[in-house]
């Protein structure tokens, strides 16, 4: 099609007054295509998470007569052992592992930018805290969940508090290493040479400066609280078993595979999709967010 | 800093990160809501149960004397006694070693074997087809979780073609043949997920050193680009890939302890699922720590190893 200049301008000025209104990272971060299908399967899980009462019937009614039915009209997924609904428990089951992953982002963000903020800011804490955060990181993630799943029993607070303390020290890590830096410039010095307070420097100068790499390792914790919690409820330590959770379901399905195969398939579809969906966002939003940790390092994080 | 010095510091490093360690493992059993003894002896015990663990375990005395008599105890060696199993912790965790230690080993050798090459590949053909579907490939790997990808292999190879056995697992002493054959699913069920991460390193530290001027210069000389890649590229590239390698080997033992439950294999993983189902806490504590142990070293040798393996690298 052919454009005159004047309607080309005409045409790109709204498009310009747009692109202010919308942040500049989400027009960067949102260019990719597979950050896009990520960004794409994320809003799905969130949305069938939300709306779960709506769009699923009960996740716990047991329809005894139809014991492990395969998936047809009566029910999408099939059911299980005791006749529930295997898309009902799915379904749930997605809204578990949301609210799990955000309560484990924002357990671990809040003790672990405590925990960084004063090492990095305070040098003589600086060691002491460090130690014990190193200390926790010493031991494998799924080992130190089940550790403390064994002494605080079963129950969805209990697995946020597990994975929250599992993840804190990763934070704290990532905090301490921006504050370090941070600190140094020359902005810090010059309010503080004006008379800020540490908490005015702390809260107004150092918090805003480190939030981005903190950003994309939440994005990297909550994948991995879905996992972990997934892989405690699959060993029978994690959320009770009455709770709909794609571990839980996996972990019946295990016993019942060669009846029941669209146990372990649906549920594990969902973990697949859900954490291809963050690993493919997070990927995103690491190379816009903070270019400097593309690939090796990145990856580097993720296996820690 | 002499190479001698900087060894001894590190091992000094390690010294308080233990103790962390060590207390963590001991404030398991406090942590619980209630009297500790009693939570272990469970809901039905007696009086006489609750007394006997109470006085066993050293309950009743004060906390820090506690703990220090549990550093004292951890210095010797000692584990304590299992109470459920009524045996000692350490014996208990040898009787389950082996099936988890052979398990880590097969899965790690799979992992370098897939990914190390796959990355290399990727890496030499840059933006070809083979490399994007290798890094689609691994982007799916690291998404699956290791548990996940075992049932799926149960229901595959188990279920539906039979080629392997379902579940069990064939200790050595029966014969080799049959321990390998019930290790291959959970091996590369394991190993696979960490080979596709171990992919994506060995590429991307493979495109980094093949932006370096050495390799220009290589180039430029007119050495054959076979020589370029595999002679001076790849020795180059594999120093962090190493690193991982030592790094995975401890992340696949803890992976062991849950694909193990897929599988129905008698290893550490099924020995502390166990223990924590029935509230055994030295069990718990003990497989705990030696797993936290193991990870410690590793670590440590992996930052060693890069003395011998890059002569660059300063001791600070």
């Amino acid at each position: 099609m052919a454009v005159s200049p004047a309607s080309e301008a005409l045409a790109l000025e709204p498009a310009r007054a747009g692109s202010r209104r919308i942040p500049l990272w989400l027009t960067q971060l949102t260019r990719r295509r597979i950050t896009l299908i990520g960004l794409v399967i994320m809003v799905i899980t969130l949305t069938v998470g939300v709306l779960a009462p709506v769009i699923a019937g009960s996740p716990t009614h047991m329809d005894v007569k139809s014991r492990l039915s395969k998936p047809g009209a009566a029910h999408w997924f099939g059911t299980d052992d005791v006749g529930r609904d295997v898309y009902s428990r799915v379904v749930y089951g997605a809204r578990l592992s949301l609210m799990v992953g955000s309560a484990v982002v924002l357990f671990s963000f809040v003790f672990g930018m405590t925990a960084g903020l004063v090492a990095g800011y305070y040098r003589a804490l600086d060691n002491p805290v460090m130690r014990v955060m190193d200390g926790l990181m010493a031991f494998p993630a799924i080992i130190l969940a089940i550790a403390l799943m064994a002494s605080l029993g079963p129950s969805v607070t209990n697995v946020i508090v597990a994975i929250g303390v599992v993840y804190t020290p990763r934070v704290a890590r990532v905090v301490r290493g921006s504050v370090l830096v941070v600190r140094e410039t020359s902005y810090v010095e010059a309010a503080r040479a004006l008379g800020a307070s540490d908490l005015a420097l702390v809260g107004r100068h150092i918090v805003p400066n480190c939030l981005s790499p903190v950003i994309v390792q939440g994005s990297f914790v909550f994948a991995a609280a879905v996992l972990t919690e997934a892989a405690l409820s699959f060993l029978g330590v994690g959320v009770p078993p009455y709770v709909p959770s794609w571990g839980n379901i996996l972990s019946e399905g295990r016993l019942y595979i060669q009846q029941a195969p669209w146990l372990v398939l649906y549920p594990g579809a969902a973990i697949m999709l859900t954490i291809l969906g963050l690993n493919l966002f997070g990927d995103g939003l690491r190379d816009v967010l903070d270019p400097k940790i593309r690939g090796l390092q990145g990856d580097r994080q993720r296996a820690a | 800093m002499s190479i001698k010095t900087y060894v001894l510091r590190r091992l000094l490093a390690l010294i308080p990160v233990a103790i962390v360690v060590a207390t963590v493992a001991f404030v398991l059993i406090h942590l619980a809501p209630g009297d500790p003894a009693s939570v272990i002896a469970g809901p039905d015990a007696s009086p006489e149960d609750i007394a006997r663990i109470t006085q066993q375990m050293g309950l009743d005395r004060p906390l820090p004397v506690q703990l220090v008599s549990w550093y004292g105890r951890l210095l010797q060696g000692d584990l304590g006694r299992s109470i459920f199993l009524r045996k000692p912790v350490f014996d208990a965790i040898l009787d389950r070693l082996e099936p988890t230690l052979l398990l880590t080993i097969a899965a790690t050798i799979i992992a370098v074997l897939i990914g190390v090459p796959a990355g290399v590949v990727s890496a030499r053909y840059h933006n070809s087809f083979a490399d994007q579907a290798f890094m689609v490939v691994a982007l799916v790997g690291i998404s699956v979780p290791n548990f996940l990808l075992g049932l799926l292999f149960v229901l595959f190879f188990g279920v539906w073609l039979g080629w392997f056995p379902v579940a069990g697992y064939s200790p050595l002493e029966y014969g080799w043949l049959g321990t390998l054959r019930s290790l291959v699913m959970p091996a590369f069920a394991l190993g696979l997920v960490q080979s596709a991460l171990i992919a994506r390193i060995a590429r991307s530290s493979m495109l980094d050193v093949l932006r370096e001027q050495y390799i220009t210069a290589g180039r430029a000389k007119g050495l054959g680009e076979r020589a370029v890649i595999y002679k001076h590229a790849l020795r180059n590239a594999l120093i962090p890939t190493v690193t991982i390698i030592g790094i995975s080997f401890a992340i696949l033992l803890s992976g062991a302890v849950v694909v193990e439950t897929v599988f129905n294999i008698p290893g550490l993983g099924r020995l502390v699922v166990s223990a924590v189902l029935r509230r055994d806490y030295p069990v718990v504590q003990g497989v705990v720590l030696c797993v936290a142990g193991v990870y410690m070293l590793i670590n440590l040798a992996v930052d060693l190893s890069y003395l011998v393996i890059d002569p660059r690298v300063k001791y600070q």
